[in-house]
């Protein structure tokens, strides 16, 4: 009886180690596959997303934005699609976001993965928020000069007649063309600040392969750190909200440096 | 001080363009240069689009175009392009290519006219295209026929065509697109100069000041010419200045230091205001010499009506009547009380239209009467009519045209004024066309390098073949017109036809043939390189015509348009790179090129069509005695002269007009042809069943050169000259006239024009010929008793008044609307909506409009909406935002989209000299869909 | 084929119910309809509120993220629905992989595979480790983790919006289920199969056994997807009371002795 007891016991040891090896190496795939699943960095938002890290997490997947988007610009990401599976993404080259000044897509998202805060600004008038397409970011339009022809010369400016802000989110910049001598150069250049992201530049570029296209604006902003603020902006000054300086005392990297032997520093 | 990189080149962009270039040809310029280690052949040519005329380079790869460049010996462009000429390469490879003639057909293969299109051989569409033409030739003689040609037909197509169509069948109903495009600049050029086309050229923007742009979004439309006015400004930004004269904002803005938007139609006034400024306010700006010397002042009669039919018309719906009635009679408005004040009319008057049949009719006036007539346009007045934005301020609005007037004004300098379809297409085109030489001339500020009104044209050839072949319905080559014995004789002559041939009566223009075929006047038309029941005004209308009349339209397409949908007879057609060709751009630039590939399917080039077709017809089926309406005594019969010049009456129209002996001198191969094939001369690898349903092996002679050879020697000696057709082979186009092998780049400047030299009245001369000797009179009408003036070597300056359009918004329908292009598409479509990048980039017409205009009709960006007008109805997105802003009250819809079909919507009012169509202006609704 | 009817009643309204349910939502992407737009994962109802996915919602919290109140309130509605009605029901009833499970299963049937059973070393609770697991990781990694790889998701997402690669997953759920273990996925993998076992626990909604009735054929417990929960057959009269039992009714179809029934009340006799 008991000759038969201990390897029960030594079995369900062994058994119970195997269990949580299993487990954590399932996890651990499981766990390596959604880090890598979720971090879709170039993917495009449907306007008034939250930051992409809540976004993924607010996201309840359930299409009411995709179903609200008049012109089917906005999917829900399939496997395969290599985005958080579920979660609502466009792609501009094949249908770019038609920016619809009442905004059907935001209102309509039950999870507040879509602020329609985001999307808003306030009237002069009469101080209401009213919905205002142009405020959204999608994203940021950037342009290949080695491959959009405008730079070469020729007279295209597609992206800008394409643009929803023409003259604020696209603007041409004119420029002596030397080599012919009696020709203008008209090239595009897009104003970060107000380019909405929508991609229909990057829908109209005749190129091959657009030669503007919107990429999010996690990768395409810097940052600048809050310890240097514009002097001439004052709203500049509200990057200083950010700015909170941990006291970090510590002599102790002076008292090494000081109480190193003096005879380091002198010739022999 | 040095001198710097950029002022080197300016100066020597500045010495170019002042020296006449010669036929000198830089070595690595060589066209036809052939790279050893390559496997595709560089050879120039010319863009297939607009009137800019860039020169190009086309690569050739195993019988395929497969890629353009821009020509960087190409003055025009430099080596640039704009996004239409970026896709020369692929243009003709679209996928629904028609690649077989094609006929209605019933079951049992029959033509019927409610048949469905089959293919058939190109034997039978010949056999289908005799038949008709005979039996309409039979039953309404040589008017039952119509062509609709074109301003983009090679020059070689164009001549053929009005050859074919004047000398063979005795007709005059030939015209072309070019009608819709440049008819109102050509009255103004004819009666103004007596000679058509611009003084100036290109070069012009490098040497101007100002640039003044009326009626014209040269940005879009003449976009490589946008970017010398843009380096132009760029190079002095503080001196140059640039203004925008336009109904709505558009790109041309950009640009601009000053835009003026005004009402449609309020031009007239505006450009009387900058006369009545100088004549009342700044005579010191008057060139007097300039004026005395070269001008003389005229005017004409005002009750021309609007080019419309008269309203007992039975055709016309209720609606449509509103505005017709018009065309008999119509009350005259508060403004136009005070602009035809001089003519004693008052608000509320009745104008009957009397002078329609002679809207031409003008005669000279003193300065004083011409002074006179200027009075009502006041600053205040012009400003009051004219102010196009409700929400800009009048004082603003004052304040731009003072400053325009200053422009003008300002001594010393130099101003061009452009201007495109917003002057031409215009119920008073012609007028409008006048006014702006009218101010030129005042200032002397014409015909001299830098300054000079400047007509753009549209199309790649409406200068080369439509102006200067004339294929208009009244015209022969070198700006001759049928209307006048001496230029029918010297056609005869060159044409070697017997006396009496060619029909003295003006043809049907082109909204003539349209209104003609519906009214059974017209049973064979045949469409060349024209989408005329897309591109044409009030199209349900014509189209209907085409399918419910007993009548057979023939279309030669590459592509399947409109016209092709309603014809009964298709032929698919060799595109430009297809065929050995030659354009004329706007600044009278001639350019050829050689046929680099073999044509798709078994489409062939519009000269081999018709060649077939004239084979068909022998002399005596055509030549005798021919009844024409309106013509008294009708067309003699010519056979038996014919005969005395050794004709026989069973030669063929082929034998006599396309390979008679002076043909078959120019040989083939010929040394300009080396390396190239020539699809009509030798036939081509495909060996295609021809007209006989024999395989085609060509005609064996150089039939391009012949009819270039011979079209060229109308204008010799007659300030038309062209170059031999070899040269134009060697260099990079020239400006014509071309005298002792050198271009002329400002005509009627002896400095730079021999014909103006020769002449000897001093530093200019305006040697047109035409409409030189014309009666005296008062502003009220001629005199019959003063004797007729001869301003050999003059210019008139002509006195246009203001007038309201036939068609204005009301309270049922609100909006003005126009039509016309964006940068990414050409005409109607055709070729650009098959460039799937720029169908990508542009996949549909839109409806601009102001985005409070749209919020009070309940609309927003996106929406579906109907725009609707007494004529007809079509559905566009609304565009709120984007490359066209118009004020309050205008929308605006481009027409190269056949889904969205604004011609159906558009009034065919035209011009009543120029018989253009006004499609800048009619009244419509907008509502949800 | 009246006897073929009633003996599969049950499976023949669970199918047009699961049908019916994927077709509100298709129409309510596709042809506008407002009665069910949206998928399983949050969906909303004749316009006017919504239904969530109480299991999404628990990842969702734990990856860091506060849902929004109509969510949350969705959520609440669904887990009350099933916690107090239907036990669960959803999987057999509603989930749409069922049917995928269920054709695995008759497929392999019908190949015979029944007895050839590879020993496969895992057990049932499994789905427990796995639900607790997708919890951890969700908190972990800041994204709903199950949510993430859900077959379930890709199936019934796909139907509606566009599959992708998803019938890779969906394949390998079928392949599973048919070659590798009976009802492997329902009943040994599925966490949120395992999320409505355990709030099984009250819901008034059960089969009910007759003992009197049984005569110990054993046919309901050849076809029952979960085994186990029928433990009390021919052993004593009652409710099948494990939460894992799904309320599919099939045991009823097959039992031909009136022993097994639906009950909505477990004070019913």
């Amino acid at each position: 009886m008991k000759e038969d007891k201990m390897p029960s016991r030594r079995e369900t040891i062994r058994k119970l180690l195997q269990g949580a090896g299993f487990l954590g190496l399932g996890g651990l795939t499981w766990g390596a596959y959604v880090d890598e699943a979720k971090s879709a960095e170039l993917i495009l938002r449907p306007p008034g997303a939250i930051s992409e890290e809540d976004f993924v997490k607010a996201c309840v997947k359930c299409g009411e934005c995709v179903i609200a988007c008049p012109y089917d610009t906005l999917k829900l990401a399939e496997p395969g699609d290599r985005k958080p599976v579920g979660t609502p993404f466009f792609e501009p080259r094949k249908i770019a976001c038609e920016m619809c000044p009442d905004i059907p897509c935001v209102p309509v998202c039950p999870s507040g993965a879509l602020d329609v805060n985001l999307v808003s600004s306030v009237k002069e008038k009469n101080k209401e928020t009213m919905l205002d397409i142009n405020t959204a970011k999608m994203g940021i339009a950037v342009i290949d000069t080695s491959t959009c022809i405008a730079y070469w010369g020729i007279q295209c400016d597609i992206c800008y007649r394409a643009c929803p802000l023409m003259d604020e989110a696209i603007e041409l910049k004119y420029e002596r063309n030397e080599r012919t001598g009696k020709h203008a150069f008209l090239k595009p250049v897009v104003n970060n600040e107000v380019c909405t992201g929508c991609g229909l530049c990057e829908h109209a570029c005749v190129t091959e392969k657009s030669a503007i296209k919107v990429l999010p604006l996690s990768i395409i902003l810097g940052k600048v750190g809050s310890h240097y603020i514009k002097g001439w902006d004052e709203d500049d000054e509200k990057r200083m909200e950010e700015n909170d300086v941990e006291e970090d005392e510590n002599m102790d990297k002076a008292l090494d440096y000081l109480n190193s032997d003096w005879k380091d520093i002198v010739d022999e | 001080m040095g001198i710097s990189r950029r002022d080197f080149i300016k100066q020597s962009a500045v010495a170019t363009a002042a020296t006449a270039i010669g036929l000198s040809i830089p070595k690595e310029m060589n066209a036809a240069k052939e790279k050893a280690e390559s496997d595709w052949r560089w050879d120039k040519s010319v863009c297939r689009f607009c009137g800019t005329g860039c020169g190009i380079m086309v690569a050739t790869k195993n019988d395929k175009i497969v890629a353009v460049k821009g020509d960087p010996a190409a003055p025009v462009n430099r080596g640039l392009n704009c996004i239409k000429g970026y896709f020369n390469a692929k243009i003709m490879y679209g996928e629904d290519r028609l690649t077989k003639p094609l006929l209605r057909v019933n079951e049992a293969g029959e033509f019927a006219k409610n048949g469905k299109f089959k293919p058939v051989s190109w034997k039978r569409a010949f056999d289908e295209m005799e038949k008709h033409i005979k039996s309409s030739l039979k039953e309404l003689g040589p008017t039952g026929i119509g062509i609709f040609g074109s301003g983009q037909y090679t020059i070689q197509e164009g001549y053929a065509a009005v050859k074919l169509v004047k000398a063979g069948f005795r007709s005059n109903n030939i015209d072309p697109n070019a009608r819709h495009c440049m008819a109102s600049a050509v009255v103004g050029f004819i009666q103004t100069f007596g000679i058509d086309e611009p003084a100036g050229c290109y070069d012009d923007i490098e040497l101007t000041d100002t640039v003044i742009s009326w009626g014209a979004n040269m940005s879009e439309m003449h976009p490589i010419l946008w970017a010398r006015v843009s380096d132009r400004k760029l190079s002095n930004p503080d001196k140059v200045k640039v203004v925008n004269l336009t109904t709505f904002t558009n790109r041309t803005s950009d640009l601009a230091d000053t835009e003026i938007i005004f009402k449609p139609h309020t031009d007239l006034a505006i450009w009387n205001y900058l006369a009545r400024e100088i004549m009342y306010n700044h005579p010191e700006a008057i060139d007097e010499k300039f004026v005395n010397k070269y001008n003389v002042f005229a005017t004409g009669p005002v009750d021309t009506g609007y080019g419309m039919r008269m309203p007992d018309h039975a055709k016309f719906s209720e609606k449509e009547l509103e505005t017709v009635k018009k065309e008999a009679k119509k009350q005259i408005s508060e403004n136009e009380g005070v602009t035809l004040k001089y003519l004693d009319y008052k608000t509320g008057d009745t104008i009957e239209m009397k002078s329609r049949a002679s809207a031409m009719k003008h005669w000279i006036i003193s300065r004083e009467e011409f002074k006179k007539a200027l009075e009502p346009y006041t600053l205040d007045f012009v400003a009051k009519l004219a102010k196009g934005n409700p929400d800009e301020s009048i004082d603003d609005f004052k304040a731009k045209l003072k400053l325009l007037a200053d422009l003008y004004i300002e001594k010393g300098r130099k101003v061009v004024s452009f201007w495109t379809m917003g002057m031409n297409q215009h119920q008073r085109g012609s007028w409008v066309n006048e006014q702006s030489y009218m101010v030129h001339f005042l200032l002397g500020k014409q015909a001299k390098p830098g300054s000079g009104a400047f007509s753009l044209t549209g199309q790649p050839s409406a200068c080369g073949t439509a102006r200067e072949v004339g294929t208009f319905a009244h015209r022969l080559p070198a700006d001759l017109v049928v209307t006048n014995p001496k230029h029918r004789e010297i056609s005869e002559k060159i044409w070697k036809l017997p006396t009496g041939t060619l029909n003295p009566k003006v043809g049907s223009h082109v909204m003539k043939i349209h209104r003609d075929a519906e009214d059974g006047k017209i049973k064979f038309i045949w469409v060349q390189v024209n989408n005329p029941y897309q591109n044409t005004a009030n199209a349900n209308h014509w189209i209907k015509a085409a399918r419910e009349m007993d009548n057979f339209i023939v279309t030669s397409d590459p592509y399947p348009g409109i016209s092709a949908k309603v014809s009964d007879l298709i032929l698919p057609t060799a595109m430009i790179y297809e065929k050995w060709g030659s354009y004329g751009n706007a600044e009278r630039r001639t350019q050829h090129w050689k046929q680099q590939v073999t044509p798709i399917g078994d489409a062939m080039p519009d000269i081999w069509q018709m060649a077939e077709l004239a084979k068909r017809f022998k002399i005596r089926e055509v030549w005798g005695a021919q009844n024409i309406p309106g013509l008294e005594g009708g067309l003699p019969d010519v056979l038996s002269e014919a005969q005395a010049m050794g004709y026989s009456p069973n030669d063929t129209l082929y034998d006599v007009l396309f390979a008679n002996e002076e043909a078959k001198s120019y040989a083939w191969p010929d040394p300009i042809g080396e390396g190239f094939q020539n699809t009509e001369v030798e036939g081509d690898k495909r060996n295609v069943e021809g007209s006989d349903g024999q395989v085609w092996k060509g005609y064996n002679f150089f039939i391009h050169k012949y009819l270039w050879e011979e079209y060229r020697k109308f204008g010799l000696g007659h300030g038309h000259d062209l170059a031999d057709f070899d040269t134009y082979h060697k260099v990079r186009g020239l400006k014509w006239p071309v005298v002792d092998g050198k271009e002329t780049q400002w005509r009627f400047n002896s400095k730079y024009d021999p014909y103006a030299r020769k002449e000897g009245v001093g530093s200019f001369a305006f040697y047109g010929k035409a409409l030189k000797k014309m009666p005296q009179g008062s502003l009220k009408g001629p005199d019959k008793e003063k004797e007729k003036y001869d301003l050999t070597n003059k210019a008139k300056i002509f006195f246009r008044p203001y007038m309201d359009p036939v068609e204005m918004p009301d309270k049922n329908y609100p909006f003005w609307m126009s039509t016309g292009r964006v940068l990414e598409h050409w005409h109607s479509g055709t070729m650009t909506m098959r460039v799937p990048e720029l169908y990508r980039a542009v996949p549909e017409a839109l409806c601009y409009m102001n985005p409070k205009d749209a919020d009070k009709n309940g609309l927003k960006q996106g929406d579906t909406v109907w725009v609707e007008s007494r004529r007809g109805k079509v559905k566009a997105h609304v565009e709120t935002r984007g490359r066209n802003r118009p004020s309050k009250g205008l929308v605006f819809i481009p027409w190269f989209d056949e889904k969205v079909f604004v011609n159906k919507v558009a009034l065919d009012a035209t011009c009543p000299m120029s018989k253009q169509t006004d499609f800048k202006k009619c009244a419509v609704k907008v509502y949800k869909a | 084929m009246n006897k073929a009817l009633k003996n599969n009643k049950f499976l023949i309204l669970r199918r047009i119910i699961q049908i019916s349910i994927l077709l509100l939502f298709v129409g309510g992407n596709y042809w506008g309809w407002n009665i069910l737009r949206g998928d399983l994962s949050t969906a909303k109802v004749l316009d006017t509120f919504y239904l969530s996915d109480p299991y999404f919602v628990i990842q969702t919290f734990a990856s860091g993220f506060v849902v929004a109140a109509d969510v949350l309130v969705g959520a609440l509605i669904i887990l009350l629905f099933y916690a107090l009605i239907g036990g669960r029901a959803f999987c057999s009833w509603v989930c749409p992989m069922n049917i995928i499970t269920d054709s695995a299963n008759r497929l392999r049937k019908m190949l015979k595979m029944y007895r050839e059973d590879v020993k496969v070393p895992i057990n049932r609770n499994l789905r427990y480790w796995i639900l607790g697991l997708s919890i951890v990781l969700s908190a972990l990694f800041g994204v709903a983790a199950f949510e993430a790889v859900s077959p379930i998701s890709m199936l019934h997402r796909g139907i509606i919006f566009g599959m992708g690669f998803g019938w890779a997953a969906i394949l390998l759920v079928f392949f599973f289920d048919l070659f590798v273990l009976q009802n492997g996925w329902c009943g040994y993998v599925c966490p949120l199969g395992a999320f409505y076992s355990l709030t099984n626990k009250i819901s008034i909604f059960k089969i009910k056994h007759t003992v009197e009735n049984c005569t110990e054929c054993n046919k309901c417990l050849i076809v029952c997807p979960e085994k186990p929960v029928l433990a009390i057959i021919g052993k004593k009269s009652g409710q099948i009371t494990k939460g894992e039992c799904t309320n599919c009714g099939r045991c009823i179809d097959v039992c031909e002795d009136h022993a097994l029934k639906f009950s909505f009340n477990k004070y019913n006799k």
